[in-house]
């Protein structure tokens, strides 16, 4: 017999035919804090989805396992389930109505009512609201979170890291809530408000309400956890006691996985010639943000960009191909890019293949030959013939250059008239590296190349790359959440962290180097280790 | 079979239905004794007429702005363009291709403020356009009143302003219409009206294969693609509102040298609906269009109202019944179109 809170036993779920949990244990008991560890697509959205019984879960096969909750076997199959029982979540983005004042976003929908005379003829829906009881409580709330704010302030305005508590308050008002879900909850706070957080989610905790705390800080699961699970992959990597670990041994359990190098990383010297070269780049990318990095990219490498959701990866190449506002200087062979101006950085001699594949990689219902050639024609004036004036498209010329294409990829289709979206979306991948190589670049951005292709094609993706890059030197920068796929084929990865570069290891460096560059604090472990 | 069923799915419910309701409308009009030769005979003079006005919707389409309700602006421009030539005493063909002439560079002027226009509403086009082509009606019927045309063909014999009509019989009725025009049987082919429509179907098919085409046609379908293809969306907008403005005004000219009257008012007012209606039916969707389904839009709804007429009248004497019958088919499509505008469109 045991006294846990919260039991979460064998947990699995597949979505389609990828398996994205695989027998989870998870347990919680009251006054823990709990803290849930895992990169980008571990799989922890997943598992908490399944805790508040989520439509996504139930609407695609329902889950494997059982969860119990105070000793008994629940059956959560939608969130007001999980309401009923006692568990809150503080989402990361908050949900609070900004017109409405600090109180009222406390109670909304719970407000206390009295009666009053017109309830003789509506009895339900027209009974006052005790403004005074509401007010008591929300001031008690308050406390509770340690946020010293008067009770009636609207939350427009405030700052941000106050919306944060007023989420946690409400929660904590919530008659009987036993267990409180954090989902990322600092991702957005200074560290002066993330410091008074973790505070209170301490004191929360000391009144005997457990905390469930899925972060990617290795530092604050080192403050206050007492327990820590670690998922990689869906797969449950470990579970362990604040005492006997270390953010080191954090790190490595977090990335750690198997490299195979699938080719001899190229040496560069300081001889090799720099190909593109990044100065103080800013990119104003919604999620991405890049907050001014350096980079000297030399002729010829495949360097990788990696770091964890929303630290500025994605933003590099967006920025330089002129996608998103970019501000800062980039040299392409010591000559100054104009920013901001796709058309040149595709004239250059860069291309792109997109991280939105379905958004702006391809046009869904064209054709494959249309696809592939049409930002050629552009950009190249390719396959085209010219009649005075007009300039017409040369169909021979396109379904020679698109046969072409299709059998050095192998794109999987019934013909190039096929249209792009009843293709695979691996063979949507390849669609969109032909038409970056129909550009001829001279620099590739690859963003993203293989998310949501299966293996066969991650492999011929990632063949080809490495194919180009040798045979035709094309230089490659790889942008990727998969970290071990960097680690296969790149010669240098950068990984970012905060919108700036973390720093820059050999694919070869240790799991713990990666992880703890990756979380941010590499430079302050390392830094510890030498004085 | 499984052929035959994707055939008909990808031809869609809407045409099949409009095309069977036609088919029930002739069969009622032969049982009830109306010559099919003279309905063939004016369906096709209601194809030339309509064609251009409803082919003035394709660069709208496929650069992005959606179906252009805001046609009126293309209508005044080509009506001040006729006046013009009637006041300038030119006949025949020298009066409709001189109207062409002096409505295009206003046209030209019209669609690129227009252009502009959209580009700042992106997301609301059909709306904002609609209002567009309502308000420069009602701001041209002040025009019509104030501007110096002084031509009795076009004035009021007493006091200032235009007629609401103006009979253009005799200075350029027709002229199309007649050009070459040969009889089969009963048959009367408007040769000129066709040869013209289906000459600058023609050349529209040849932009839409050009590079500038495609561009347009990218940034219709996938904007951000566009962008990320180093193409000026913003550029091709304009372009399209252009283009179709400027067919919108070489459309009202055709139309109304075929009818022999110009209409002036409010008359404008519902003719961008028409031509909205007409392609949709044709297949186009808001975001992809053919010159294939200009024609074959056309033809089947004007061949609805040619049909319906006679048909309506036949079965009941009173009433504007045919009038009615095209207001609802009309709208309907309309707004059966829009319930499908977020299913995305056929090949580029």
């Amino acid at each position: 017999m045991n006294n846990y809170l919260l039991e979460m036993r064998g947990i699995g779920k597949v979505y389609g035919s990828t398996r994205v949990l695989n027998n989870i244990n998870l347990s919680v008991s009251p006054g823990e804090i709990h803290a849930l560890l895992g990169e980008n697509g571990a799989g922890k959205s997943t598992l908490m989805n399944i805790l508040f019984g989520m439509d996504v879960i139930h609407s695609t096969g329902g889950f494997e396992g059982e969860v119990f909750f105070d000793g008994v076997k629940r059956e959560i199959s939608k969130p007001a389930d999980a309401m009923e029982l006692g568990i809150g979540m503080v989402h990361q983005e908050f949900m609070l109505l900004p017109g409405f004042t600090v109180t009222e976003n406390i109670k909304l929908n719970r407000e206390i009512t009295k009666k009053n005379w017109l309830n003789k003829l509506f009895p339900g829906r027209l009974k006052s609201i005790d403004r005074g009881q509401m007010k008591r409580d929300a001031i008690k709330s308050l406390e509770a979170v340690g946020l010293g704010i008067d009770e009636w302030l609207p939350v427009q305005g405030l700052p941000v890291g106050y919306m944060q508590f007023i989420e946690i308050a409400r929660e904590l008002d919530k008659t009987g809530i036993k267990l409180l879900v954090f989902d990322e909850p600092t991702a957005v706070l200074t560290e002066e408000e993330a410091a008074g957080l973790l505070k209170s989610m301490q004191e929360i905790a000391n009144n005997g309400i457990a905390i469930l705390f899925i972060t990617h800080r290795l530092d604050e699961v080192m403050t206050v956890a007492h327990k820590i699970t670690i998922l990689r992959d869906g797969q449950l990597v470990d579970c362990l006691d604040k005492e006997n670990t270390s953010v080191a041994e954090l790190a490595r359990l977090m990335v750690g996985r198997e490299v195979k190098r699938v080719v001899q990383s190229r040496e560069l010297t300081d001889e090799t010639p720099t190909i593109l070269s990044i100065k103080n780049l800013k990119v104003k990318m919604p999620g991405e943000l890049v907050r001014g990095i350096d980079l000297e990219i030399k002729e010829g490498e495949i360097l990788g960009i990696g770091g964890l959701g929303g630290q500025g990866k994605i933003g590099v190449a967006n920025g330089i191909m002129g996608l998103y506002p970019a501000s800062g200087e980039v040299l392409l062979r010591g000559e100054k890019l104009p920013l901001n101006n796709p058309y040149n950085a595709l004239n250059s001699g860069l291309a792109m293949v997109s991280e939105d594949r379905r958004g702006v990689g391809l046009l869904l219902s064209s054709s494959i030959a249309e696809n592939i050639i049409l930002t050629a024609m552009h950009i190249n004036k390719q396959f085209v013939w010219k009649i005075g004036p007009l300039t017409l498209r040369s169909d021979r010329r396109i379904r020679e250059h698109t046969q072409k294409y299709i059998s050095q990829l192998d794109i999987r289709c019934t013909g190039m008239r096929q249209a792009v979206r009843s293709l695979s979306g691996g063979n949507q991948q390849k669609v969109c590296i032909a038409r970056a190589l129909t550009l001829n670049p001279s620099v590739l951005f690859v963003s993203e190349p293989t998310r949501g292709i299966d293996v066969g094609a991650k492999n011929i993706v990632l063949q080809t790359l490495i194919k180009l890059n040798r045979e035709q030197g094309i230089t490659i920068i790889m942008t990727s959440s998969e970290l071990a796929e960097l680690r296969s084929i790149c010669d240098r990865i950068v990984i970012m962290h905060k919108g700036k570069k973390a720093g820059i290891l050999s694919p070869d460096a240790s799991d713990v180097d990666f992880g703890l560059m990756m979380a941010g604090e590499y430079d302050q472990i390392k830094n510890k280790g030498a004085s | 079979m499984e052929l035959l069923r994707s055939k008909l799915q990808e031809f869609g419910a809407a045409r099949t239905l409009i095309i069977m309701f036609l088919l029930l409308l002739l069969a009622i009009a032969l049982a009830v004794g109306i010559s099919p030769v003279g309905l063939l005979g004016d369906s096709l003079v209601r194809l030339g007429m309509n064609g251009v006005l409803v082919l003035a919707m394709v660069p709208a389409i496929i650069s992005g702005i959606g179906p252009n309700f805001g046609l009126p602006l293309g209508i005044v421009c080509g009506l001040l363009g006729v006046l013009v030539a009637i006041e300038l005493q030119l006949m025949k063909f020298w009066a409709v291709f001189g109207a062409m002439a002096i409505a295009l560079p206003l046209a030209l002027l019209v669609g690129w403020g227009y252009g502009i226009l959209l580009n700042r509403v992106k997301g609301s086009e059909m709306m904002v356009a609609t209002y567009v082509g309502f308000s420069a009606v009602f701001l041209m019927s002040i025009g019509w009143l104030t501007l110096p045309f002084k031509s009795p063909e076009s004035s009021w014999f007493i006091g200032g302003g235009l007629r609401v009509t103006v009979s253009i019989m005799d200075r350029m009725g027709k002229v199309l219409n007649d050009f070459l025009s040969f009889n089969i049987g009963e048959l009367v082919v408007p040769t000129g009206l066709l040869l013209f429509f289906l000459i600058l179907c023609g050349l529209m098919w040849v932009f839409l294969q050009s590079k500038a085409g495609m561009a347009m046609k990218a940034s219709g379908i996938n904007p951000r693609f566009a962008e990320a293809s180093g193409i000026n969306v913003n550029r091709n907008r304009i372009a399209g509102a252009i283009l179709s403005t400027v067919l919108g005004a070489i459309g009202i000219i055709v139309y109304a040298q075929s009818f022999t009257y110009l209409q002036l008012y409010r008359a404008p007012m519902w003719m961008g609906f028409h031509a909205v209606a007409a392609i949709l039916i044709g297949g186009a969707t808001v975001k992809t269009a053919k010159v294939s389904h200009v024609i074959l839009g056309t033809f089947l709804f004007q061949g609805l109202l040619v049909v319906a007429l006679p048909v309506a009248n036949n079965i009941m004497t009173q009433g504007n019944l045919a009038e009615i019958t095209r207001i609802i088919v009309s709208n309907g499509i309309i707004l059966y179109a829009l319930t499908q505008t977020r299913k995305g469109g056929a090949k580029l």
